[in-house]
């Protein structure tokens, strides 16, 4: 075969691939290149994939131009774990489907093609012992997944999220999947109302999910401890939290809550009404910082969704919210005193502590709002009160001590002024 | 017999009483110079008394130096009077004995037979210098530990024996326990028993000499030093009192928070005020000036200038309208303009 006519059918098998694959799922953007030229990976230096497809120019050539940071790549692997075909044998003859060449795979087939590995754990054993073997299992339980099994191939693979060449691995930020960067992957789909418009769900999660206080933790404030979508919906196995499992998923994270929640008299209600739990009063996706004038009778309070203002539910919440303002007031009243007291040189410590004390028993306090106790709530909100009494007790008597050592300055002034009149006198006696 | 008789056949007190009688001080335009050098022995005797005051309750210990001077502030009757007292009166000390250098400067105080009277006293402003900066560290508050820190590290960049000298002071590498054992023991022992040896021969020369005038040819007007003198003094003393009391009561000394060794230096920390100038000046010159580290230029400029103040005596020692007179005092008031310039900007830009 002449050169050029070797090239041009590669450039014809390679595109074909590219047109049949390009109707398919959106797959993950790729990360920006780590450097302007990309160095050849050391394990694939006699790569004929490589070499060629680097020198095709346009799409045949963007696969092989940072394949050196993929993760697989830097493991060893070469083009051929994926797509087959001999990576040693020089020009088109490496995709000779007889040695093995299968091309681009179709979605269907990628989560078994992954899954060979990476569901094998005598092979993840050899590169990263600690890997879960369970990600295709799952994701087959997962809408995603499911709905790939009934023949949708719109819907997420694995590729859609980790991306493909590179494929990069979780941990290295500029991963689709990295923590950070896990809401805006998910939100390629399900932000974009035209694709997402067969299935008939809503487009506004990112949108919300920006507004709300996980964002603010984990986008603003770079927290990867804070949840992403995956934390709350799975990220193979993704799927929306039942109404059942809500409380069970944020107890991932507030267990002490969900601990109040479940002996609240809330639990039998919601299940009886058939209510999400956590969500009916704090949202989904926008999860603001919550406040006490979420508590109470009146608007905003969001008790009023469910109990009228004379309601035995809307007095409850009343009392409730009396209770964390009446603390509040108190320790602003301390706070005040005792500031006045430091900033005229009062050595405040001994009123600080119990001013804590008083901040920790306003946590326990607005915590126990999720058991409905009234009484654990008024017992933790009155001892708040005692400590930032103590505190402002403090405070005065720092306060009183200023002005007694302000009354003893006059008069040890007085006496030094006559004192100091009474040796100029003698001074001018002398002088005369 | 009297007891005034039994005394004296012991202690031969009345030629002492002889003698202060027959003191005089001169009366003359400058005649408020003379009474710097009284205030300022006031304000070391106030230091002597609330420092032994405060070491009936401080801690030098790392863990408990704070806690203690919290406890002085907070619980102990009066101590936060003592100690703000104390911190009061150290920095007006340091004023005071800066006024009192240049005061005698000025009136040219240091000449024939007055030199050792000046030399003494530069020495004396030198220890008054080491007491500040020794003490500022006993607290062990984050801005105290800092100051320390670099204020060590300053004296580490002095030529040749700048490491040693450093490691001297901190008792090791860093500012630790160490360092506030020695400080401790350099600010109540030390230069305690320096500045009791140092000031007695001071006081000596001046009775010895008696007191300078501007115009030493031919006798002047003067007035006795007991009681004209005493009584007036006793009036600035009183007032002394009145400043301290107030600043004490209406400005209580910051105890401050613990120093945390692993934490950061807080930003824009600065020495105390009267290490202001050296700092400020160390901070402009260029990082390096002819081949030569700039700070350890500057470094070696103050050692200069702390030698030419010990030599004032020896350099000028001409008559009144001599050229020597004229630069000493080119030099003095380039060098009051310097420091309180240097403060100035110091304090104004971050």
């Amino acid at each position: 075969m002449r050169p050029f006519a070797r090239w041009a059918l590669l450039a014809l098998v390679v595109g074909g691939l590219w047109v049949i694959g390009s109707q398919s799922i959106p797959a993950a953007p790729a990360a920006p290149p780590a450097s302007p030229v990309t160095p050849a990976p050391q394990t694939a230096a006699s790569d004929s994939c490589i070499d060629c497809h680097r020198n095709l120019g346009g799409r045949l050539a963007a696969p092989a131009l940072r394949i050196a940071d993929d993760i697989h790549v830097k493991r060893g692997f070469s083009c051929s774990a994926c797509h087959g075909g001999d990576p040693k044998a020089p020009g088109i003859e490496a995709m000779d489907p007889k040695k093995g060449f299968v091309g681009k795979p179709k979605p269907a087939q990628l989560p078994g093609l992954c899954g060979s590995c990476h569901s094998n754990p005598e092979v993840m054993r050899k590169f990263n012992p600690k890997i879960p073997t369970d990600e295709v299992a799952r994701f087959l339980t997962s809408v995603h997944g499911q709905k790939l099994a009934r023949g949708d191939t719109r819907v997420a693979t694995c590729i859609s999220c980790h991306g493909v060449h590179p494929i990069l691995a979780v941990s290295d930020s500029k991963s689709p999947v990295f923590p950070t960067n896990v809401p805006a992957t998910c939100a390629r789909c399900h932000a974009d109302a035209q694709y997402m418009k067969p299935y008939g769900i809503a487009t506004t999660q990112y949108a919300d999910y920006r507004a709300s206080i996980h964002a603010d933790a984990l986008l603003k404030r770079g927290s990867k401890q804070a949840p992403a979508c995956n934390d709350c919906h799975g990220n193979h196995g993704a799927v929306p939290p039942g109404v059942s499992s809500v409380a069970n998923v944020c107890a991932q994270c507030h267990s002490s809550q969900r601990d109040l929640f479940v002996r609240s008299p809330h639990k039998a209600a919601y299940q009886a009404m058939g209510l999400p739990q956590c969500t009916v009063c704090h949202s989904n996706h926008r999860i603001v910082q919550p406040s006490d004038a979420m508590v109470g009778a009146t608007a905003p309070a969001v008790c009023i969704q469910c109990h009228t203002e004379t309601s035995k539910g809307g007095t409850a919440a009343k009392t409730i919210r009396t209770a964390l303002e009446d603390l509040k007031s108190s320790m602003a009243s301390a706070s005040e005193v005792v500031a006045r007291a430091e900033n005229a040189g009062m050595d405040m410590t001994d009123a600080k502590l119990p001013l804590s004390d008083a901040q920790t028993q306003l946590i326990l306090a607005r915590n126990l709002v999720h058991s409905l106790s009234l009484r654990e709530v008024q017992t933790a909100a009155t001892e708040g009160v005692g400590l930032s009494q103590r505190a402002a007790d403090l405070g005065r008597a720092g306060l009183a001590e200023i002005d007694f050592r302000r009354r003893g300055l006059v008069f040890a002034l007085a006496v030094l002024l006559v004192l100091a009149l009474g040796l100029y006198l003698k001074v001018r006696s002398l002088s005369a | 017999m009297s007891l005034g008789t039994w005394l004296e056949d012991r202690l031969k007190w009345r030629a002492a009483d002889d003698f202060l009688r027959h003191k005089s001080v001169p009366i003359n335009r400058h005649w408020y110079v003379y009474y710097f050098g009284g205030i300022t022995l006031f304000l070391f005797i106030i230091q002597v008394v609330t420092g032994l005051l405060l070491l009936m309750y401080y801690r030098p210990t790392a863990e408990a130096a704070h806690e203690s001077v919290r406890f002085i502030m907070a619980k102990v009757p009066f101590g936060w009077l003592v100690r703000s007292i104390h911190s009061w009166a150290a920095n007006l000390m340091v004023f005071w004995v800066f006024a009192h250098m240049f005061g005698s400067f000025f009136v040219r105080a240091y000449r024939r037979p007055r030199e050792l009277t000046w030399m003494s006293g530069a020495l004396l402003l030198f220890l008054t210098v080491g007491f500040g900066f020794t003490g500022y560290l006993l607290p062990w508050n984050t801005l105290a530990y800092f100051a320390t820190k670099v204020g060590t590290e300053i004296v580490g960049a002095v030529p040749g024996v700048g490491h040693f000298l450093l490691v001297l002071l901190r008792g090791g590498e860093d500012v630790t326990q160490a360092t506030l054992s020695r400080f401790f023991g350099i600010h109540v022992a030390i230069l305690p028993a320096l500045m009791g040896i140092i000031l007695a021969l001071h006081l000596f020369l001046v009775q010895l000499h008696g007191m300078s005038r501007a115009d030493e040819r031919g006798p002047g007007r003067a007035y006795a030093f007991v009681p004209q003198f005493v009584l007036r003094e006793a009036i600035v003393w009183v007032i002394t009192i009145g400043v301290l009391a107030a600043l004490a009561v209406l400005l209580p000394w910051p105890v401050g928070e613990k120093a945390d060794p692993l934490a950061p230096a807080p930003a824009g920390i600065k020495p105390e005020w009267y290490f202001v100038f050296m700092f400020q000046t160390l901070k402009l010159i260029p990082s390096h000036v002819l081949g030569i580290e700039g700070e350890r230029l500057g470094i070696l400029g103050f050692t200069l200038a702390a030698l030419v103040l010990l030599a004032v005596p020896m350099l000028d020692r001409g008559d009144q309208k001599t050229r020597a007179r004229r630069i000493a005092l080119m030099i003095g008031v380039f060098a009051v303009l310097y420091m309180a310039g240097m403060t100035i900007f110091g304090y104004l830009v971050p």
